[in-house]
């Protein structure tokens, strides 16, 4: 089985008619979060500017970061053959955030660039950590993966909380890790772009993941450079992590519940089910936000409470299914 | 003996065992043998009791496996499994000292620690005794599984694939262990092999499965036969006249 | 039943000299004098921790009375942290032996998560006025008694039946904590600052929580589950020997895991509810135990586990009262170090 025979024998389903049909519910959905608010915007005389300030940044924020996260946990899961893993439960989250502390307290007004580079950079040697231990041991399949993730997030969890205690900046350091969209305004959402590059980056060398995650022997015996996709899939969700940790907060549970969803109906065609992942993560997400806006309304609850919550029961129903399969 | 009525045991739609009821005879060794994924190990694992049966019932030298407190089973059956692991240190004497735990509750006597020499002697593990099991090879390790279970000092022996991970020599030890464990000690023992040709030499008798059921019991004489192999292996199999016995030719 | 001993052996047992042969716990001279040399180390570093804790920068004459009146007003500290590294550690290690895996604690089933979210709502709900009036024994007991039942509920849910798997129900109890995070976060997202800060001091693991009036409930409870466990020391041996194994041996797993895991979580939530949440203690505990009483004999492991727990804990608070004057950072500077040795511990061994 070589990269190339997988590609070629999935290749013909990337569309079809149902894909159409799910591409415009998550459509509609796009346009009711473009219409939902508190400020009216066909009423105020600035209402057209207010538009273009806020809720145009905001959707395509919604897409951005959901499809960007729904994949970073479909490209961990292939990495690791493990479904249960995903930026939450491996400490990748935690990292970007200490990263994104630690800027925080050397350079209190340092710009969104520099946040971000610290952030991706955390993300990257909190994940290779991860990647590390896992080589060692060899339980690929096992339920003990996601435990020493979470282990591990909260060992990063607790090192921040320490230093963001030492620093007076603990109450801050939580209303930056809740994600939230309620902040996404124009001239502030920009960088969020880069996921795109990571979002297609992904489904270019998605194949070659899954021959990774398999391991090290396999692949350098159908002629892959293991390390170097290693190194890529792992840069490739540290900067998808940091991005959003930085410009949204986090999302949790997003990068799980999504490709194993999807899965669920649809098996296990990676190529096929790519599309899908996107199309669920950027759906789930908007109807988070939406939820979110519109509950406690003129308040927001943020999405990563919603998440936090729906992800947790998701979760815990795809690990009771798993019960009853064995 | 060991008597199976009627054991059911369904996973899903296309994989169950049973219906399957048989008697192992008290006395020898009886090899389980059959294709990968007949279910062999699992109707070892179910008289062991470490799995549950779904109908039908198993009764080991007269005690209903199901109803029978499993601290009394201890003292009539030990099985071991082919995958033991667990993050305990320990020594291969305090492993065989366990063996003992259904007789004296973890508190051992001068009367155990005898055993367990005798158990640790019987599988030349003497001078390993105070290793610990990670410094141990795979073959040694093994034999200190063996010789747990032998120090629990039960009629029955269940092993399942005791020769896994061993080469030819030590394949042929153990199987020599275990035949005086059954000729010197009066042990039954029910193994679980995977070369036909080990179960011909060293069994009393060998039962074939397939498909969930036992498709043949009987003596190796009687299973020893191309049309009988050929038909459970399904794949054509010869058997010789080797040096010591019939020998099975499947390549 | 079996009358088949082992009879004739063909090899004579080998006598070496002066080592009678024998499955003890502690295998040889050796390594049972380095067992009781380090008992011996970590006794006598409690009772000096110990006794510089009630003695230390007193500023009466030793022997006196005031002397005595002032050791008396520290000795609850001392009795605080006795508990605390009682409960973690026993808690710790039984939960490690039923699960058979070393590097998580039951801190993170959930009990600390229902800790913060309780203290998070109370403050959010009542205010920081309104959480004060609220201290004392009734919430104390309310605490322990939520936690013990909803863990009691987790595992009767996830343990029982056919489909019992333990591995599903460390990871349920995981996320419900998550989840549960994710409200307390937005809750305390909600709270004005002088709020937040009357929650932050609840919120980190303190010795200085703890209320003598608790005392009464919490110590009989604590003494109660840990002598359970403790007698079961010789059960608990043979199910850290893995379900197939200890089953063989005539134990009946199931039932052993679910009073274990039971007992762990009454002291998993007096300690949480005593002093707050202290995630790594257990973890960093537990795991110097096993190294420092190299046996797989629980009724061993205990005793160096508990005095490992309470030199930890004593050790660090006299240093930093004494010596950095910063006792207030202690439980989050042992924190930072279990998971410092979590992590070193994880990608050295990498062996579950």
């Amino acid at each position: 089985m070589s990269t190339t025979a997988l590609r070629a024998a999935s290749k013909g389903r990337l569309f079809e008619p149902k894909l159409i049909i799910g591409i415009v519910v998550v459509a509609v959905l796009l346009v009711i979060s473009l219409f939902t608010g508190v400020y009216d915007i066909f009423g105020a005389q600035d209402g057209g500017e207010m538009f273009a300030i806020t809720r145009i940044p905001r959707t395509i924020a919604l897409v951005l970061a959901g499809a960007a996260m729904a994949m970073s946990g479909l490209v961990m899961q292939l990495l690791t053959q493990n479904r249960f893993v995903e930026p939450t439960t491996t400490g990748t989250t935690e990292w970007a955030g200490l990263g994104l502390l630690l800027v925080m307290i050397v350079n209190p007004g340092a710009d969104l660039l520099t946040k971000m580079t610290f952030a991706i950079l955390a993300a990257f040697i909190g994940t290779m950590v991860f990647f590390l231990f896992l080589r060692r041991v060899s339980l690929k399949a096992s339920l003990t993966v996601p435990i020493v993730g979470i282990m591990l997030g909260s060992v990063v969890g607790a090192i921040s909380t320490f230093i963001a205690l030492q620093t007076d900046m603990l109450q801050s350091l939580g209303i930056w890790f809740a994600g939230s969209f309620t902040s996404i305004l124009r001239g502030q959402y920009e960088v969020l772009w880069i996921v795109a590059i990571v979002a297609v980056a992904i489904f270019l060398v998605a194949d070659r993941f899954t021959v990774a995650g398999l391991g090290e022997e396999i692949a350098t015996n159908v002629g892959l450079n293991y390390k170097q996709v290693m190194f890529l899939g792992t840069g490739l969700i540290a900067i998808a992590t940091g991005v959003v940790t930085v410009v949204v907060g986090n999302l949790p549970f997003l990068g799980l519940i999504v490709p194993n969803i999807v899965s669920m109906f649809r098996g296990d065609d990676l190529r096929g089910n790519l599309p899908w992942v996107v199309l669920l993560g950027v759906g789930i997400v908007t109807v988070c936000d939406l939820v979110g806006r519109t509950i406690i309304m003129p308040f927001e609850v943020p999405v990563s409470l919603i998440l936090g919550v729906l992800g947790a029961v998701v979760f815990i129903a795809l690990l009771l299914r798993q019960r009853r399969n064995g | 003996m060991i008597t199976l009525e009627n054991v059911h045991k369904k996973y899903s739609n296309d994989v169950a065992i049973g219906p399957v009821s048989i008697s192992i005879p008290a006395g020898g060794i009886t090899a389980l043998v059959g294709p990968n994924g007949a279910g062999k190990s699992t109707l070892l694992t179910m008289v062991g009791r470490l799995m549950g049966i779904d109908e039908g019932t198993i009764s080991i030298s007269g005690f209903d496996v199901a109803s029978t407190a499993s601290k009394d089973l201890a003292k009539i059956v030990s099985i071991l499994r082919q995958e033991n692991h667990f993050v305990t240190r320990l020594t291969v004497r305090q492993l065989v000292g366990f063996g003992r735990f259904p007789h004296s509750k973890g508190r051992l006597s001068a009367a155990d620690e005898l055993i367990v020499s005798r158990s640790i002697d019987f599988l030349d593990l003497g001078a390993l005794e105070a290793r610990y099991l990670d410094e141990l090879s795979g073959g040694q390790r093994q034999r200190a599984y063996v010789a747990m279970v032998l120090a629990q000092d039960t009629e029955y022996v269940l092993l399942d694939e005791p020769l896994n991970n061993l080469d030819m020599a030590h394949s042929v030890q153990m199987m020599a262990h275990l035949r005086r464990a059954a000729e010197e000690l009066g042990r039954t023992i029910v193994i679980v092999l995977h070369d036909i040709n080990f179960a011909g030499h060293y069994a009393d008798h060998i039962c074939a499965v397939k498909h969930g059921k036992v498709v043949e019991f009987g003596t190796p004489a009687e299973i020893m036969r191309d049309d009988v192999l050929t038909r459970v292996f399904e794949t054509p199999v010869t058997v010789i006249d080797g040096p010591r016995g019939p020998l099975a030719v499947y390549y | 039943m079996a009358e088949t001993t082992i009879t004739a052996p063909r090899t004579t047992p080998k006598l070496r000299a002066g080592n009678r042969r024998s499955s003890g716990p502690l295998p040889s001279k050796k390594v049972g004098k380095r067992y009781w040399i380090v008992l011996s180390i970590l006794i006598v570093l409690s009772l000096g921790f110990g006794f510089g804790l009630l003695a230390w920068d007193n500023p009466m004459p030793p022997g006196s009375r005031g002397f005595w009146l002032i050791a008396q007003m520290r000795a609850s500290n001392v009795l605080v942290m006795l508990v605390v590294a009682f409960c973690q550690a026993i808690a710790t290690v039984s939960f490690q032996t039923v699960t058979n895996n070393r590097i998580i604690t039951p801190s993170i089933m959930g009990f600390e998560s229902l800790y913060v979210a309780v203290q998070t709502a109370a403050v959010f709900l009542l205010g920081a006025a309104g959480v004060v009036a609220i201290q004392g024994v009734g919430q104390f007991v309310l605490q322990v008694l939520i936690m013990v039942a909803l863990s009691v509920a987790l595992y009767g849910w996830l343990l029982s039946g056919k489909y019992g798997n333990i591995q599903i129900m460390l990871l349920v109890g995981i996320i419900i904590g998550a989840g549960l995070g994710s409200v307390s976060t937005f809750m305390q997202r909600l709270l004005s600052p002088s709020e937040f800060d009357v929650l932050t001091a609840r919120l980190f693991g303190s010795v200085a929580n703890a209320d003598p009036s608790y005392f009464p409930i919490a110590i009989p409870l604590c003494l109660l589950a840990g002598t359970g466990l403790i007698l079961n020391a010789r059960r608990l041996n043979v199910v850290s020997l893995g379900k197939e194994t200890s089953i063989n041996l005539g134990i009946n797993h199931r039932r052993e895991v679910m009073k274990t895991l039971l007992l762990v979580s009454i002291l998993m939530a007096v300690s949480t509810a005593l002093i707050g949440p202290m995630t790594f203690l257990g973890f960093l505990v537990a795991t110097l135990a096993y190294q420092l009483a190299d046996t797989y004999d629980h009724r061993y492991i205990f005793p160096v586990a508990v005095l490992t727990g309470f030199v930890i804990l004593s050790g660090a608070y006299f240093i930093m009262k004494n010596l950095f004057y910063a006792q207030g950072v202690v439980s989050i500077i042992i924190e930072v170090i279990g998971g410092t040795v979590f992590l070193i511990f994880i990608l050295r061994k990498g062996r579950l």
